[in-house]
């Protein structure tokens, strides 16, 4: 199924990347975080195990073992800082 | 309810005005505005910029807003949060909540901003002597969130 990922603040620069469609096969937020840590480099850095990030599917900030359903829109961002 | 995510500035006495005109049943209104420092974790800071989800952002703030609507009676709420560029001195942040007794304006200012510090999907970059930086998210935030979870 095909993803809308978007990427904000810190990941957005360290990876170079705002937004991307993407092939996924899994099916919740941790076979996706996988996915993109394959890729090695910054990717399997910021996004190892024990970083801090959020993951929002369709705008709602999720758990890991949440489902991610077709077409859906995930963002992957930094622990959020405004106020 | 007012949510507002916005670049320009935002008057404090205009936002209450207008929460309150034309009513006879508010007994208490609680305001809380934050402001962007110079300095933040030893270093002077000349300006700062914060960045957003749009989309998210909004509906964050929203739900934000009716949580605490389902915990306290409130009878109006009003969140602006500016993003863009700002200078140290300038707001960031605008809370106001009216009530018919103090009680629920105090707490429910003091919830939406706690929530919003850990939930809304905003994040801060410094502008400093030493180059720019994003801001660490705080586990001091975090905690004082957690204040609000009911057993």
């Amino acid at each position: 199924m095909k993803l809308h990922v978007l990427y904000f603040a810190r990941l957005r620069e360290r990876f170079g990347v705002a937004e991307e469609t993407l092939d996924f096969t899994g099916a919740t937020a941790a076979d996706l975080i996988s996915q993109l840590q394959a890729r090695g480099g910054v990717w399997a850095e910021e996004l190892a195990a024990g970083r801090a990030f959020r993951v929002a599917v369709n705008q709602d900030i999720v758990a890991l073992d949440a489902a991610v359903p077709d077409q859906a829109e995930v963002a992957i961002f930094p622990p959020v800082t405004g106020g | 309810m007012k949510i507002l995510v916005q670049s320009e500035a935002f008057d404090l006495g205009a936002e209450v005005a207008a929460l309150s005109q034309g009513r006879t049943d508010i007994g208490a209104i609680a305001s809380f505005v934050g402001l962007a420092r110079g300095m933040n974790d030893g270093s002077g800071v000349q300006a700062m910029t914060l960045e957003h989800y749009p989309g998210m952002t909004e509906k964050a703030l929203a739900r934000l807003v009716e949580e605490a609507r389902s915990r306290w009676t409130l009878l109006d709420v009003t969140v602006i949060h500016r993003v863009g560029r700002l200078l140290p001195g300038d707001s960031i942040v605008l809370v106001v909540v009216v009530s018919r007794h103090r009680g629920e304006a105090f707490a429910a200012c003091e919830y939406l901003m706690d929530a919003l510090k850990t939930r809304a999907p905003f994040w801060k970059k410094e502008e400093t002597q030493e180059g720019e930086r994003w801001v660490e998210a705080r586990a001091s935030d975090d905690a004082a969130a957690a204040r609000w979870i009911e057993p």
